[in-house]
């Protein structure tokens, strides 16, 4: 392959996601047995591990899709490779700053970005980059663009948005106010996961267009009337996080008025989508497609929870239990990353078509994912639900005793946890294998 | 430029308008704080907080991790309180490790955790809720 960075950035995003899960069942650990290596390998440590590599794979995944689209499908001249291989190098280099923060215990930072804050100047750098190289690559050669490039285009501003909001409590105005310091934190948080909503959907929109054969679907008024209120959620939607704080009412009014529509956005779309398709389209792209229908599904059942999300009167009781860790694991997991991985399988089909036994193999996957995602969300819906009925109508017993209770719920969590990491490996593996073997051609 | 692209360019500038306007009211928005802001020493246990990522199990507001316990109003709570934190904070109780934090942090901590207390009531018991879904939250300085 010619350009072989965009295919760097996609190997690391499927390591980062095989890594990210081993480092989760080593933080699961913990809820089973506390004591456990608890010095060497403490909660503390390992859930920022965690959480750094499995958002890695989100983003480098949509990013590495991005470059591999522009210059592979569309065949667009970039405004420069050299920005892009700077690009791929500051993110590898900044990685293992981190890593190297973590291992050291600099941990300086907060909850989804604890590494110390100095390093989030190289991560703005690159956004940089990689907006300075779309930007001058698409106003010069694309006219009328689809919405998937307006989204993509959304999606890298406002991430430079969200890092710098997300390190506003470096200044002591906001870190000496304590609720004004949640309140922006965690709006900051909203529009991250907002941002890298832009950059996937982008993504699941574009391979629905190619699968498809024509771009009507990124070209329409809905798709437009979509973006807009996709966009409109990522500037004012991220307050269901902070309904419980006491803060001024009106700004939870407002979060109350925006809510969480964005989920009817995608479903609608893909919904639509599936309707307008032929069977021959759906067997030139089979695996992709398959994984585009799962998406469908995740987000039908994340609909229903992010919708009673948006009503207080609900979030009251849900806020700060594990049912907010199952909806955010239904939509990383069930929603963006299968998403990422029918971006991937449609860049393999470019490159080199998987084996009848291969491809068996990823559908047996595929199958198991949905099963033991569907049992990991269920076993975390009810650990919310215990500590919910503990925190408001069993406060007579200690937390501890609470957790103890949670043992087997736990346990199941932990399990299903296994099996979901072994059937994310039986996908991602084939694939991994293929990215690589296209770097030696 | 296409019609359609200054159509949505229009769009846009509304929105990214009505974003700016609304950092600004957030960002300079008044709180029920009392005291109005951490002292120096709250700031140190606010520090301590973050560079011991307390935040990976205990929650503030509900705000955190889950292995530990919620700590919004743990300075008040009945037979809890600065004795109780300071006890726990180098005990390495179950998952807890065993930190070696000396008094004067231990009293930054206490400090950090007193001053959350102070602005307001987590989980909040006295909420009122409205047929329409809203819920109206009691205010510590109610009281």
């Amino acid at each position: 392959m010619k350009n072989k960075a965009a295919i760097i950035f996609l190997i690391t995003a499927l390591s980062a996601l095989l890594t990210g899960m081993l480092f989760g069942l080593f933080a699961a650990l913990q809820y089973l047995i506390p004591e456990f290596l608890k010095e060497l390998i403490p909660f503390h440590k390992m859930r920022p591990f965690h959480v750094t590599t499995v958002i890695t794979w989100i983003v480098l995944c949509a990013t590495g899709s991005i470059y591999f689209y522009l210059t592979q499908i569309e065949k667009l001249k970039l405004f420069s490779n050299k920005l892009m291989k700077l690009h791929l190098i500051v993110f590898l280099i900044t990685g293992l700053g981190i890593y190297l923060s973590y291992i050291f215990g600099r941990m300086e930072g907060r909850e989804y970005l604890a590494f110390t804050p100095i390093l989030t100047i190289p991560i703005l750098f690159g956004w940089l980059l990689f907006g300075i190289n779309y930007f001058k690559t698409m106003l010069k050669q694309v006219k009328n663009w689809p919405v998937y490039y307006w989204m993509w285009g959304t999606g890298i501003v406002f991430m430079m948005i969200h890092l710098t909001e997300a390190h506003l409590w470096l200044f002591p105005y906001f870190r000496e106010h304590v609720i004004k310091d949640l309140t922006v934190q965690w709006k900051s948080y909203g529009s991250f996961v907002g941002s890298w909503n832009m950059l996937v959907y982008g993504i699941s929109i574009y391979v629905m267009a190619r699968i498809k054969g024509n771009d009507a679907i990124g070209r329409g008024k809905l798709a437009f009337f979509f973006y807009f209120l996709g966009l409109t959620n990522l500037m004012f939607g991220w307050a269901h996080h902070t309904y419980i704080l006491p803060t001024q009412p009106w700004i939870r009014y407002v979060a109350y008025g925006v809510s969480m529509t964005e989920w009817i956005i995608l479903g609608y779309m893909i919904y639509d989508w599936k309707k307008n398709l032929s069977q021959t389209k759906k067997d030139s792209y089979p695996l992709a497609y398959r994984f585009l229908v799962t998406t469908d599904f995740w987000i039908f059942i994340n609909l229903i929870i992010a919708l009673l999300f948006s009503i207080p009167a609900i979030n009251f009781f849900t806020h700060g239990t594990h049912i907010t860790v199952a909806h955010s694991m239904g939509t990383t997991i069930g929603i963006n990353t299968t998403i990422l991985f029918a971006s991937l399988l449609y860049i393999v089909s470019k490159i080199s078509a998987f084996s009848k036994k291969q491809e068996t193999l990823i559908k047996r996957g595929l199958w198991g994912f949905n099963i033991t995602l569907f049992l990991f969300f269920s076993a975390l819906l009810v650990a919310g639900a215990k500590r919910s009925h503990w925190m408001y109508a069993g406060n007579d017993t200690s937390f501890s005793n609470m957790q103890d209770s949670l043992f087997w719920v736990y346990m199941a969590f932990f399990v299903f946890g296994i099996a979901l990491t072994t059937s994310i490996s039986i996908i991602g593996l084939p694939i991994l294998k293929k990215l690589i073997n296209s770097l030696r051609v | 430029m296409t019609q359609k692209t200054k159509y949505n360019f229009f769009i846009i500038t509304i929105l990214i308008t009505l974003f700016v306007v609304f950092n600004g009211l957030i960002y300079t928005s008044n709180e029920n704080e009392n005291p109005i802001k951490l002292t120096e020493q709250g700031l140190h246990g606010q520090r301590l907080w973050q560079e011991n990522n307390c935040w990976s199990c205990h929650q503030t507001y509900g705000l955190g991790g889950y292995l530990g316990p919620d700590l919004t109003n743990v300075y008040s709570a009945e037979n809890k309180g600065p004795l109780y934190i300071k006890a726990f904070l180098n005990s390495g109780v179950k998952a807890m490790p065993k930190f070696n934090f000396s008094e004067a942090e231990k009293e930054a901590l206490v400090t950090y955790l007193k001053f959350i207390d102070s602005t307001g009531y987590y989980p909040n018991y006295n909420a009122k809720f409205k047929p329409n879904g809203w819920v109206e939250l009691e205010y510590k300085n109610e009281k």
